[in-house]
């Protein structure tokens, strides 16, 4: 288990990275030409660190984590940029050197288990898959592993759950699945997209716990996918906020949450119903995030959502500004951004 | 002020069939014995985890599901069995909005259509007067009278459901059931819509039963919570006794598993969390009978009322009358 030290100290203690993203941007073909979905994104993972990437459906987030692990048709998708795992390009690797990466060193844990587990198979048997190509153990071995595991994932007749099919399991018990399969070779990297989405608040809480007490053994770094601001603020380490393929703004969790700075961010937050200002109205974010093939190439990419702000506060081409350690804000647009009298800017 | 509307130990059982004769073996107790009332202008929360009944509630109330014992009385009379009925007051002051608005529109049928359909089957309007009210209606959800000649597939997910509250307000209804109206949003799009709600509530009069399982939301938005679990009601109070003054020890795990954006407390929670569900599993057994069911509801003051069973009930002074 973390101590509170630990984790706030976190972001400064642990240096080693273990992943580092550079330039990546994944482009797929619509009709006849290609839209960037994630656009020049430069990003790294520390061990045992959590790294989530937040913002609103289509701003990249899964295309992100899916090209990580190359789950990208090559003949519609291109991938361009460098993702460096272990001194290796993931984006160049062939796929037979990629299998030898996921499930092994990357662990992928999706939203929907129902439709990521195979409904034909026994659930002893999917962890075990993982276990046949990437160890060595022997079936006696890795039956022995399977019921380990899911007993580490907290399932309480991992005998009986081992002979189960999907169908027959809840879906907190089926995400335990996820995770215990993502978990079975001992990954350096899990990527969790949207882990708890489907779930009820209690499981969530649970499997989030779960999450971060499997972190805390393996040393792992995980890059957590979500929309909830929530579940961010309950275990990230370091937040990336993504609009429109872009990271716009990235720092550590109490600086996001305590100093937010781009006007997406601080938008996002005072949208969410909060005790403190029950009878207030929840601030809206004008117009909607835009789809790929209206993405304007030049200027701010949230500019038509704050028309107020004046052509010449941003940037001809944002770039992300360091404006304190480890905080990065993209477009200079936020220096003149403030809310309607100022009022949700007292507390945030 | 008095109720309008009163929901009476309703239940919803469904069979289970089985057996050499595929004779009725079991029942499914989705709701089991739920009482509610609802005022004028008021928004009720109904909240639980899934499964424990809290749609098939609203879907019963409405008509959409088969009540298998208990009454419904709306303005004095018994409507339990003329929900359906076309002609009926009740079938047009209660409407409802659906979680997902794309299912819950005809893709064949212009905006026009799905919005004027309530309207045509209440109201008897000319072609002229029913245009006017759908302009209307599309202003008043903040939409451009184009809009009327699309299709539910041209607008985007928030649009949508605005669409559905247009429809769900055309014949000026009484009460909204509203049955996870902004789960599927965004964050932005969802503070949209809450605000929406808010506004034509505030403005005609509504009452709405939200039925939700995110309880930021319905702190947002709800007057009055009820807590379910298993088809029954384990709390119900005003938000601030559920929220500030939890009995239950479900309301209490419940209450704990919400995720808050202050970072910096959240070691806090995640202990007082572990907490709370080590004392979960310690008294569970107090809070629920052998069959693992919820007691009755005991009031605890005017507007709390909480399910204990007769263990807990000698701690807290439980006054009699029932609100």
């Amino acid at each position: 288990m973390k101590t509170s030290e630990e984790v706030l100290a976190n972001n400064l203690k642990s240096s080693n990275e273990i992943l580092k993203i550079n330039h990546l941007r994944t482009s797929f073909r619509i009709k006849d030409s290609y839209y960037d979905a994630v656009d020049d994104v430069s990003l790294s993972l520390k061990e045992n660190e959590v790294l989530a990437i937040v913002g609103e459906s289509g701003c990249g987030k899964s295309t992100l984590a899916t090209s990580i692990v190359g789950l990208h048709n090559p003949l519609n998708t291109k991938v361009t940029g460098e993702i460096l795992y272990n001194g290796s390009n993931i984006v160049k690797l062939k796929e037979d050197d990629l299998n030898k990466i996921r499930g092994n060193d990357i662990g992928f844990i999706f939203q929907d288990p129902l439709s990521a587990l195979n409904p034909l198979m026994r659930i002893g048997d999917q962890i075990e898959e993982s276990l046949f190509f990437h160890t060595k153990l022997d079936e006696q071995q890795r039956k022995k592993r399977v019921l380990e595991l899911l007993d580490q994932v907290g399932i309480i007749n991992p005998k009986r759950v081992a002979r189960q099919f999907s169908h027959q399991l809840s879906g907190g018990m089926r995400q335990r699945v996820m995770i215990a399969i993502a978990i079975a070779c001992k990954p350096k990297i899990m990527i969790a997209d949207e882990p708890t989405t489907a779930l009820d608040v209690t499981i969530q809480a649970q499997i989030l716990d779960l999450l971060l007490d499997l972190q805390a053994e393996t040393n792992a770094g995980i890059i957590l996918i979500t929309h909830d601001l929530g579940v961010v603020a309950e275990v990230a380490d370091r937040v990336a906020v993504m609009y429109a393929g872009q990271i716009i703004e990235i720092a550590s969790v109490q600086e996001l949450f305590n100093n937010p700075k781009h006007p997406y961010t601080r938008s996002l937050l005072n949208s969410i119903p909060q005790v403190e200002r029950e009878s207030e109205k929840l601030e809206v974010i004008q117009g909607i995030v835009p789809t790929l093939t209206k993405l304007s190439k030049h200027g701010c990419r949230f500019s038509p959502r704050i028309p107020w702000i004046d052509e010449s506060k941003h940037e001809k081409e944002p770039q992300l500004h360091e404006i304190s350690p480890g905080h990065f804000v993209r477009c200079t647009c936020w220096k003149n951004f403030h809310f309607d009298g100022e009022k949700g800017g007292s507390h945030l | 002020m008095s109720s309008f509307m009163e929901v009476k130990d309703l239940c919803v059982h469904y069979p289970i069939r089985g057996g050499f004769f595929n004779t009725v073996i079991d029942h499914v107790y989705a709701v089991d014995g739920v009482s509610m009332e609802f005022e004028k202008g008021k928004t009720y929360g109904l909240v639980g985890e899934s499964g424990s009944g809290k749609s098939t509630t609203g879907k019963a109330i409405i008509g959409l599901e088969k009540i298998t014992s208990g009454k419904i009385i709306y303005e004095g009379e018994d409507v339990t069995h003329q929900r359906r009925k076309r002609d009926s007051a009740y079938n047009r002051d209660i409407q409802m909005i659906f979680q997902d608005s794309q299912s819950s529109m005809n893709p064949r049928k212009r905006v026009l259509d799905i919005i004027a359909e309530p309207i045509r089957n209440f109201m008897n309007m000319t072609v002229q007067e029913e245009r006017k009210r759908i302009i209307e209606l599309l202003e008043i959800v903040g939409m451009s009278e184009e809009a009327m000649y699309k299709y539910p597939h041209q607008f985007s997910g928030g649009q949508r459901q605005r669409l559905g509250i247009a429809r769900a307000v055309a014949c000026n209804p009484k009460m909204i059931i509203a049955d996870e109206p902004v789960s599927a949003l965004d964050l932005s799009v969802q503070a949209q819509v809450l605000n929406f709600m808010k506004d034509i509530q505030n403005e005609y009069g509504l009452s709405y039963l939200f039925i939700s399982h995110d309880l930021g939301v319905v702190r947002h938005m709800c007057d009055h919570i009820s807590i379910m679990y298993k088809g029954r009601f384990v709390e119900t109070g005003s938000k601030n006794e559920i929220f500030k003054d939890p009995r239950h020890i479900y309301t209490k795990r419940l209450l704990s598993a919400i995720p808050n954006i202050a970072p910096e407390s959240r070691l806090e929670r995640k202990h007082k969390r572990r907490q709370v569900e080590v004392d979960y599993k310690k008294e569970q057994h107090k809070y629920y009978d052998e069959d693992g069911k919820v007691y009755p509801l005991s009031s605890v003051s005017s507007n709390h009322s909480v399910a204990i069973g007769s263990i807990e009930k000698g701690g807290y002074e439980s006054v009699e009358n029932n609100s």
